[in-house]
């Protein structure tokens, strides 16, 4: 295990070295002079050149990349020209609701669509199996956003029982936290749990077609304990690693909710960056969010091969 | 009335040319016409890109002109979805707007299936660029793909034509990797062998021998991230970073409608019900196409 994972972790080094790079030229890609569009038209010379001094924007192409490389190193992701604070610093202050917000998400698409890729797959070709199955092709066409803006017309403003948008932190009261996650947890879970309801489901059939659930069957086990005792856990094994890519594509989702819901996370911190032209702050959110999305991969891989030793010793 | 009886039976072969007529056709096809996701998504996609092409006979109105004393009416005889904050005619707008969701959605197909295809048969093959191109891949692949098309977006501003290199950027990898891991079980299979103990030379062999191999899954692949590219660019006109505002396209319009809520659930609810429905034309399209093309990503 100590070995693989070795391997794997020296394996995140290019992957994150190609990730930094991209994300440096995320500022050559700005057409003309990218400080004269962040100042904007009423900047001065002196203010320009300035700037682009302090951004070591005046040096050869080669010398900024390194030097992006070990500022990233050292943890230091830039200064914010409008929020007038380190960059690191409002990521950190934006990143509790972002981070609620993703695991929320993640619990209500579990719960949804693991027992009903369970229950699809146990019994094939069921009304209960092509109900559900139709609710998650509509889960995978139905777009998050727009769900979300459903859930605000019909659950906050027609029937007002949940607020319509805002959050309150989790450590100044956890039961508002949990009123104002309600919605978009749920517009933002819906998707994710048709994927893991689709895949759970698949999963379950190829188990059922194994020869030792033949045997339990012949031994005479009832389809109860057939299903939940031997197919279950083992179907679940390439549903973890579902679980774990719904969590890494849920961080890129959260984003939109949260400018639906105006919750004051790394999603509305990273628009309004762009609205303003704030790049370093546009550059540390994708930096984060990537390197939480292959950190996220790499724990998923490690508890599949946890679970399932023969991943070790591909 | 007999005119058209006589054109039809000119027109119509006889019985048993019409059985060779259909026994002609591939096998695959007809397996296709048979599968009901794909006629049933095939229909669907039809009646979008009739909509697309007739936008404007279609329309009662001109979907840019604001008419502010007309704003957030209900749906009615006038305006059949309603307006919006504008004075602008949803229904219109829905119509004009899935000009830009087809036109992105088909160009991103187009570009990530040509790059890819380029992307991945180089890879798949130099054992020398392989290594350096699937790194620079995963790299592109470690970031949540809406986060990376919004980055991408934020560097190169607003515009259609930014929209789709965004979202081809982003969605390209998937497709070289399909294409280089068909490439690399392709090429050790004994007629490409032969072909190459033949004298063939690589670039003939990709070209003869393993490209037309690639069609069913990059077909498949292409369906998808049509339906992607789609949900994208109505998300990023939603976030307000993709097609310039006074361009209708259905993120613009539920932008809109996001902001009057409260008045009106008309100006949201009908672009998303477009955009549900266009996504599930291309979902039904690409499961149909991945059963019958590519067996071995059937789910059962």
């Amino acid at each position: 295990m100590a070995r693989y994972l070795t391997h794997r972790l020296l394996a995140l080094l290019p992957v994150m070295a190609v990730v930094v790079t991209i994300v440096f030229l995320l500022i050559h890609l700005i057409p003309g002079d990218p400080v004269s569009v962040m100042l904007g038209p009423d900047a001065t010379e002196v203010q320009i050149e300035a700037t682009r001094r302090a951004m070591g924007l005046d040096r050869p192409i080669h010398e900024q990349l390194l030097l992006f490389y070990s500022r990233i190193l050292r943890g230091d992701l830039g200064q914010s020209y409008f929020l007038d604070r380190p960059v690191t610093t409002a990521l950190w202050e934006r990143a509790e609701p972002t981070l609620v917000l993703t695991f929320s998400a993640l619990l209500v698409a579990v719960i949804i669509g693991v027992p009903s890729g369970i229950l699809a797959g146990a019994y094939r070709g069921s009304l209960w199996d092509r109900t559900l199955m139709t609710g998650a092709l509509m889960g995978v066409c139905i777009p998050g956003f727009w769900l979300s803006l459903n859930f605000i017309y019909l659950f906050a403003v027609q029937l007002g029982w949940l607020p319509a948008a805002g959050y309150t932190s989790l450590f100044v009261d956890p039961m508002a936290t949990l009123r104002h996650m309600v919605l978009p947890a749920v517009s933002l879970g819906f998707n994710q749990s048709a994927l893991i309801a689709r895949i759970a489901r698949s999963c379950m059939l190829e188990v059922l077609q194994q020869d030792y659930i033949r045997t339990a069957r012949a031994k005479g086990l009832s389809q109860q304990a057939v299903v939940y005792e031997h197919a279950f856990r083992n179907a679940m094994v390439p549903v973890t690693t579902v679980i774990g890519i719904t969590m890494a594509i849920l961080i890129g989702g959260a984003v939109v909710t949260e400018i639906v819901f105006n919750i004051p996370g790394l999603g509305r911190l990273i628009i309004s960056a762009i609205l303003r032209r704030d790049y370093p702050v546009v550059q540390g959110v994708v930096l984060v969010t990537a390197a939480a999305y292959v950190l996220i991969n790499l724990v998923v891989d490690m508890v599949y091969a946890f679970i399932d030793p023969r991943i070790r010793y591909e | 009335m007999s005119d058209m009886m006589q054109e039809r039976s000119q027109n119509q072969p006889p019985d048993a040319t019409a059985a060779t007529a259909r026994n002609r056709r591939p096998r695959w096809m007809r397996r296709l016409l048979r599968h009901p996701n794909v006629v049933f998504g095939s229909l669907i996609f039809l009646g979008l890109l009739l909509v697309a092409l007739f936008a404007d006979t279609l329309s009662t109105h001109k979907p840019t002109r604001l008419f502010p004393a007309n704003r957030l009416t209900a749906p009615s005889v006038q305006n059949y979805l309603g307006t919006d904050e504008f004075g602008r005619d949803v229904y219109s707008l829905v119509l004009h707007g899935s000009r830009v969701s087809l036109i992105v959605g088909g160009v991103t197909m187009l570009l990530t299936s040509l790059g890819g295809v380029v992307i991945g048969l180089a890879a798949g093959y130099s054992r020398r660029l392989d290594p350096v191109i699937m790194r620079f891949m995963d790299g592109l692949m470690a970031f949540p793909a809406i986060l990376l098309a919004i980055a991408l977006m934020a560097a190169r501003g607003p515009g259609v034509w930014n929209v789709i290199v965004a979202l081809s950027i982003v969605y390209m990898p998937r497709t070289a990797m399909l294409i280089r891991s068909t490439v690399l079980s392709l090429r050790e299979l004994d007629y490409v062998q032969a072909a190459r103990a033949l004298g063939r030379r690589d670039l003939t062999l990709a070209y003869r021998h393993i490209l037309p191999n690639c069609m069913g899954p990059l077909l498949v692949q292409g369906t998808f991230i049509f339906a992607y590219a789609v949900l994208a660019e109505a998300i990023l006109g939603f976030l307000g970073v993709g097609v310039p505002p006074y361009v209708p396209s259905w993120g613009n319009v539920i932008a809109s409608g996001k902001n009057t809520i409260r008045e009106a659930y008309w100006v949201s609810f009908f672009p998303g019900a477009a955009l549900t429905l266009a996504g599930l034309s291309l979902n039904l399209l690409g499961d149909g196409l991945r059963d019958t093309l590519d067996p071995r990503l059937r789910v059962q």
